[in-house]
């Protein structure tokens, strides 16, 4: 008998989870991980953040450098295998870990089945608080008209859609709007956004145009990435929408300003 | 064509600034992204349909020898001809050989990618013949000597009022006082001049949309009914083929159909989807007196053997570039060669070389959306991956992002050193980012700093430092 996902967290007591906090989040937005951190807990897990993470090894492997992503996998496989789940805060970086991890590994006899076996118990934040530990609705109010962006591989490659959605209606006085072609990507794809600087700002400039004619005051996302993105586009161009990580926001953390300062 | 793939940053800036071209590429991902999205959701079987499609190519790519003798048998057994041609040279020569056989002088031809790809009316205008792209999207970009921008709607870059300044370029029977600026106007005198083409011509040349085994038949997907005149009134059909364009049966044709109107304009099924079998036989009212394919392999044996196999699975339908952010922002011509957007950036390399075609692959966000519409699920972002690979094994080792990568991995897999890094990272990322952002000296940070803010770290340093405070304090 196979049992559901969400009745395999209700057995483990008191689940250890392990926090990838991504490069992003590290380096410029501690808060979406502390934010994180206490949407884990609060749903009842006991969050840990081993010491031995970098990063996920996305931008070697994106970049055709196989070898350096396999190094960087074997890292992180080996610093996050003990725990009963990995939770990051990126579709992005979790898509790397929980999609790509098992075929760049695939050949390997040692580390394939380790791959497989750290893939299938690590989730991005968001669906693993709605699917995996059943959480339908969080304690905050906050007053916002929001745009929220499906960052893309949250979206393709994890089927991150509806779950922020729904946690993010249950925020007192948050009415969600929606971007017109909203499954459209916003242009950051990591180094592509320096390397094709020209045409990812293309990109990124009709995505703020379509978010900014929803009159939205606030746009958020789950993928930091992005986000920043977006954010330097809606700053250059004076635009004034407060943007943040969807944790920071389901955590009710309004004490640090927005991606990019003001408003 | 002579590829201008290297030259992507600059085809995509110039681009850019093209207001007709923006024009155009706005209203074409509006209607495209929209039709499309419609008729899948009507159809609750897409998903199943979309399996079964690609089922259908996988098998017949791993029987392609027995699958392309069978057809080459029932080919001659209705009274055609079959030409194998290993390189698009030999494919040239085969149809110039045939169009003075059949002392032709003018060839109407209907929309064919693989012509494209083997610049074949440029051989055949040098030949002496007279050559008539009947398409209209084709015929724009004849008139206009310019390469398609898309590989359904070649025309697609063009604004109205580019197309009736053309008209009025090259068709000097047209009176000034005659009104052309409606898109009726525009079909109808179009149709006007190519109807003499129609009935002068002595050879047409249609590609195929598939090819069936068990019948011998080729089948055209087509939406102006200029196909079934090219193949239908001339003495001479001539169908130009790559090998991978042959299905089994029938009904595997009828199953990937069900799949391809919907994904390249949202239609159930094109205007016409016409069957050809053979040169005109007895009994029927018209046809062609001879019937030839010339099947090329141009590259596609390659394919077939590599990691890039999945590819030849591709119904050329257009969607992945309808659903292209890159595609969109830039155009199809920004691309340099025949093929544009996602297949684009997997067919070009492998068939131009990666080096001649190194930025293609790159130009992803990899967003995943070509993917995810794909009909026959290519995985098209994984394979962009593959020629990055080989790029980067082909990449000088001093080049500068190859230098920095391996850098930075060597500090990733030394979690002690990359925290500590990270650490003065950010206080200096801190410590220059005033309210104006970054200065756009830092490496890196001018293609960011030229179009966005840059987002200062927040204060309080990394979050790795602030969590260690945090237990050592026992919180």
């Amino acid at each position: 008998m196979s049992i559901s996902e969400a009745e395999a967290a209700q057995r483990i007591e008191r689940p250890r989870v392990g926090l990838f906090v991504t490069c992003l989040v590290d380096l410029f937005r501690p808060s979406v991980g502390f934010a994180a951190v206490k949407l884990l807990e609060d749903a009842g897990c006991l969050v840990e953040v081993p010491a031995a993470q970098t990063c996920c090894g996305q931008p070697a492997y994106n970049s055709g450098a196989r070898g350096e992503a396999i190094g960087l996998a074997r890292q992180t496989i080996a610093a996050f295998e003990g725990f009963d789940y990995i939770v990051v805060p990126s579709g992005s970086c979790g898509g790397m870990i929980k999609r790509h991890y098992p075929k760049l590994l695939e050949a390997d006899a040692a580390w394939g089945p380790r791959a497989k076996a750290i893939a299938a118990k690590t989730y991005e934040l968001v669906s693993f608080l709605a699917d995996v530990l059943g959480v339908a609705k969080v304690e905050v109010a906050w007053t916002a008209k929001a745009a929220y962006h499906d960052a893309c591989s949250g979206l393709r490659e994890l089927g991150v859609r509806e779950q922020p959605r729904k946690l993010l209606g249950s925020i007192a006085g948050m009415e969600i709007v929606e971007v017109a072609d909203r499954d459209a990507c916003c242009g950051f794809g990591g180094t592509f956004s320096v390397k094709y600087s020209d045409v990812s700002n293309a990109i990124v400039e009709d995505k703020t145009k379509r978010i900014a004619d929803t009159g939205c005051n606030m746009l958020l996302a789950g993928d930091l990435g992005c986000l920043m993105n977006m954010a330097g586009k809606l700053s250059r161009d004076g635009r004034a929408i407060e943007v943040r990580h969807v944790a920071e926001v389901l955590a009710g953390q309004r004490d640090n300003p927005p991606i990019g300062g003001k408003p | 064509m002579k590829p201008n793939t290297l030259a992507f940053k600059a085809n995509a800036s110039r681009a850019l600034q093209d207001a007709d071209l923006q024009h155009s590429m706005g209203r074409m991902r509006t209607h495209y992204v929209g039709s499309i999205t419609n008729a899948r959701a009507k159809l609750p079987e897409f998903e199943a349909l979309r399996d079964a499609a690609r089922d259908i190519k996988n098998h017949t790519l791993s029987h392609l020898d027995l699958y392309l003798e069978e057809l080459e048998r029932k080919v001659t057994e209705a009274g055609g001809h079959v030409h194998w041609a290993s390189t698009p040279a030999e494919a040239r020569n085969l149809i110039e050989a045939i169009c003075r056989h059949a002392n032709a002088r003018t060839i109407t031809k209907g929309k064919s990618m693989i012509s494209e790809e083997i610049a074949l009316n440029a051989h055949l205008e040098k030949a002496g013949f007279k050559v008539v792209e009947t398409d209209l999207g084709e015929y724009l970009i004849q008139i206009r000597n310019e390469p398609p921008s898309h590989i359904i709607g070649p025309a697609v870059h063009l604004t109205r009022g580019q197309i009736e300044a053309d008209f009025r370029r090259v068709h000097k029977h047209l009176p000034e006082s005659r009104n052309i600026t409606e898109p009726t106007a525009l079909v109808d005198e179009a149709r006007n001049v190519l109807r003499e083409q129609f009935i002068a011509a002595d050879v047409g040349i249609t590609g195929a949309n598939f090819l069936i085994a068990e019948t011998g038949t080729s089948v055209i997907v087509t939406n102006e009914g200029n196909g079934d005149l090219t193949q239908i009134l001339p003495r001479v059909h001539i169908v130009l083929a790559t090998i991978e364009k042959v299905v089994p049966t029938l009904e595997d044709v009828s199953t990937i159909l069900r799949v391809l109107a919907r994904s390249a304009t949202g239609q159930e099924i094109s205007n016409y989807t016409t069957f050809s079998t053979g040169p005109k036989r007895a009994s029927d009212p018209d046809g062609p007196a001879a019937y030839h394919i010339v099947l090329l392999d141009g590259g596609r044996t390659e394919i077939l053997a590599s990691e890039f196999r999945e590819a030849l699975n591709c119904i050329r339908c257009g969607a992945c570039m309808d659903h292209c952010p890159v595609y969109h922002a830039v155009g199809g011509h920004a691309y340099g060669w025949v093929y544009p957007g996602p297949i684009g950036a997997v067919m070009t390399p492998a068939l131009i070389g990666i080096g001649q075609a190194r930025h293609l692959p790159h130009a992803s966000s990899f967003c995943g959306r070509c993917e995810e519409v794909c009909p026959m699920r290519i995985p098209l972002p994984k394979m962009m991956r593959y020629w990055r690979e080989h790029d980067y094994a082909l990449a000088k080792r001093g080049e500068l992002p190859q230098r920095a990568l391996r850098y930075w991995a060597w500090l990733a897999r030394r979690p002690g050193v990359y925290h500590r890094a990270f650490a003065t990272g950010n206080r200096l990322l801190r410590l220059v980012s005033g309210a104006k952002g970054l200065p756009k000296s830092l490496p890196f940070a001018g293609g960011w700093t030229k179009h966005r803010d840059f987002p200062a770290p927040e204060p309080g340093g990394t979050f790795q430092t602030q969590w260690a405070k945090r237990q050592g304090r026992g919180a």
